[in-house]
């Protein structure tokens, strides 16, 4: 498989009542064709402001873009027009937002919606985007689309605001899908019904996926490979099986005990992460976690670099051979 | 249901309902109700905590809201510590009031952002006239190191806090008055992963250290499961199964609390790919106009004729001599 989008060393900043906020600071990552990863990360980990910028949708003031490279198809992002940006977003990259319903337009038909990206971008007529517009919805299992077209987003429940928002991104047969947090405001049984129509939609359309989550139980069973952002920092990456067998990172390794397991009976008690997150407002010396680390040494006061881990793994950590090869992992560092 | 009265039961919910009006045209006339809850029956008992997870829109807000008299309820009847507070006029309902408090879900909006620490936490111990002044000063210090807060940090606002820290603020404030009974109502979902396990730490260390009663409203599944000891699940305003954690969770009867279970992701992507997903069709039906027969049928893979037209009642299907399961489904026999 061949690279499809390749980020480099992108730093983004934004500048907060005269405070400067690093809310991305030099993360790098690929993706290829047909592949669908995740970026796992807490609220303020940077894991939405890394794609937004790759979109060229980072408002600017108070955003700014400090360095990198964002290589799309051999051409870089940052470097194209905002008319080669506007070309590109909806065709060939698009976006699902975690909220359906700010995210559409609540006094326009959601037909019309549908059919302004496809006359933009495909160059159809009026009927001939109406009847792509339509077997878009039908194919996101949304029934009745015929009819449903002319209606209002408020006329639509909760999930299938969700799937015309599907609809809408992949309308124009996008390489890229991004979807920040799709399911979130969902209720659980719903939101089953998501993730399963992304899944086929996927194996039938053959788009690479970015899925955006702070839940490591959601993406567990969707993707093949995992980035965990912390901090604007990229601190760990790893095949999918990998990385929750055995973490290479202590945040990670923290983050994979907090959680119950709903098939699990339990009584111990939920390893906590104590402490919060840094504030970005405040320049990060050393580890970004090293303050919440349980495992932390001296060493951690230098910031690691990502090391890495052999079988297309990565760790931020100082210590992640120890990690790697203590038996039982997290107990016996 | 007689046989789920026990002596132990601090709480007892019996036939609730809660219908709000549907108001049209200039007259304001009543056209319809929203029936949010139901007809919902249960006994949470003393030191436990009962688990109420359904859907957005199944009404276990509002039965939270209802038990503590916080919004009027239609009919039924609540009876707490021994006494009847459905019927209470306001006044009497007043001293009943400080045993029962609740936790709220967003820890952004429940806090007044123009009030220190000190006056929301002391609020409750002016307003049911508890303790000395001075002696009031001193109770907020000590649940501030209660709920693992820096009693320092008294004279400080709200949005100088974290979202975990303000949610420890909102406990200490609902532990002030020594309540016996607490409703958290999805305390803990609007905050982050990493801060959700110290949270649910502090609410169990609380229970025991203080003999509280909880009922947790929650949507997370694996979380209810693990706070909880008994589990009720909602569905349209009625509650359509109930018992023990475990069994609940390993050997649900009902269709739909097995859809439920069924869709919650689990972070081992293993078990998540070797898993089996039962997958409902639709969305849940308006509570204005809920289907007949069972509130179910109408996306239930098991459904048969006597489903759409006969209401199911509430059966024990556990064997004699365990905790009772009760489920209100034709066909859970299906699953025992």
């Amino acid at each position: 498989m061949s690279q499809l989008l390749q980020i480099k060393n992108l730093k983004v900043t934004f500048r907060s009542d005269g405070a400067l906020i690093r809310a991305v600071n030099g993360i790098s990552y690929s993706v290829d064709e047909g592949e669908s990863i995740a970026i796992v990360g807490e609220s303020g980990s940077g894991k939405s402001v890394g794609v937004m910028a790759l979109m060229g949708l980072i408002p600017n003031p108070p955003g700014k873009i400090e360095s990198g490279e964002v290589f799309f198809k051999g051409r870089d992002l940052l470097k194209a027009s905002s008319a080669e940006l506007r070309a590109i977003r909806g065709k060939e990259i698009a976006m699902v937002f975690q909220d359906p319903m700010t995210s559409l337009n609540p006094v326009l038909p959601v037909g019309l919606q549908l059919t302004e990206a496809i006359q933009a971008h495909m160059g159809l007529d009026k009927d001939q985007a109406r009847e792509r517009a339509i077997k878009m919805l039908a194919l996101t299992g949304l029934p009745n689309p015929e009819q449903r077209i002319k209606d209002f987003p408020f006329q639509f429940s909760g999930g299938q605001r969700q799937r015309i928002m599907i609809a809408m991104a992949l309308v124009c047969t996008p390489d890229l899908l991004i979807a920040d947090e799709p399911t979130t405001a969902l209720d659980v049984t719903i939101q089953a019904q998501i993730v399963e129509l992304m899944r086929e939609l996927q194996s039938e359309l053959g788009m690479a996926i970015i899925w955006i989550s702070h839940n490591l139980g959601l993406v567990a069973g969707v993707v093949t490979r995992v980035i965990v952002m912390y901090s604007g920092f990229i601190v760990e990456q790893a095949p999918v099986d990998d990385l929750y067998e055995r973490p290479l990172h202590p945040y990670t390794l923290g983050l994979l005990h907090a959680v119950p397991h709903v098939d699990v009976n339990s009584q111990n008690r939920l390893a906590s992460i104590e402490g919060m997150p840094p504030d970005l407002r405040k320049p990060i010396s050393g580890c970004p976690f090293a303050p919440r680390c349980p495992y932390r040494i001296e060493k951690c006061a230098e910031l690691p670099p990502l090391f890495d881990a052999g079988d297309g793994r990565q760790s931020a950590c100082w210590r992640w051979q120890e990690l790697q090869t203590a038996t039982t992992f997290g107990e016996t560092l | 249901m007689s046989a789920l009265q026990e002596s132990s039961a601090l709480v007892q919910v019996r036939d609730l309902k809660v219908h709000f009006p549907i108001r049209k045209g200039i007259m304001r006339r009543q056209v319809g109700a929203v029936r949010a809850v139901d007809g919902v029956s249960f006994d949470i008992f003393k030191g436990e905590t009962l688990g109420l997870v359904g859907e957005s829109g199944c009404g276990k807000s509002t039965t939270g809201l209802a038990i503590l008299r916080l919004i009027d309820m239609t009919s039924g009847q609540v009876v707490f510590e021994d006494q009847d507070i459905s019927t209470l006029p306001e006044s009497q309902l007043r001293a009943m009031r400080r045993r029962m408090m609740m936790i709220f879900q967003d820890p952004y909006s429940s806090l007044n952002p123009r009030m220190t620490v000190n006056s929301i936490i002391i609020e409750p111990l002016n307003v049911f006239k508890i303790g000395e002044p001075r002696e009031r000063a001193a109770r907020v210090q000590e649940l501030m190191s209660l709920v693992g807060l820096n009693p320092a940090f008294a004279n400080r606002y709200p949005h100088e806090f974290s979202g975990g820290q303000r949610q420890r603020i909102g406990i200490a404030r609902a532990l002030a008055t020594n309540p016996s009974f607490i409703v958290g109502d999805e305390p803990i979902s609007a905050l982050d992963v990493s801060i959700q396990a110290q949270v649910v730490n502090l609410l169990s260390d609380l229970k025991q250290q203080l003999n509280l009663t909880y009922l947790f409203i929650g949507h997370d599944l694996s979380m209810v499961r693990y706070i909880s000891n008994r589990v009720a699940v909602m569905y349209l305003g009625r509650v359509v199964e109930l018992s023990n954690r475990d069994a609940i969770f390993d050997h649900p009867l009902h269709p739909y609390t097995r859809s439920l279970l069924s869709a919650v992701p689990i972070a081992n992507p293993k078990r998540e790919r070797a898993r089996q997903r039962i997958i409902l069709q639709g969305d849940v039906p308006s509570p204005a106009k809920p289907p007949s027969g069972c509130r179910f049928h109408p996306r239930c893979p098991f459904a048969t004729q006597e489903c759409s037209a006969i209401d199911p009642e509430m059966r024990n299907l556990a064997p004699a001599d365990t905790a009772p399961h009760w489920v209100a489904c034709h066909h859970a026999e299906k699953f025992v």
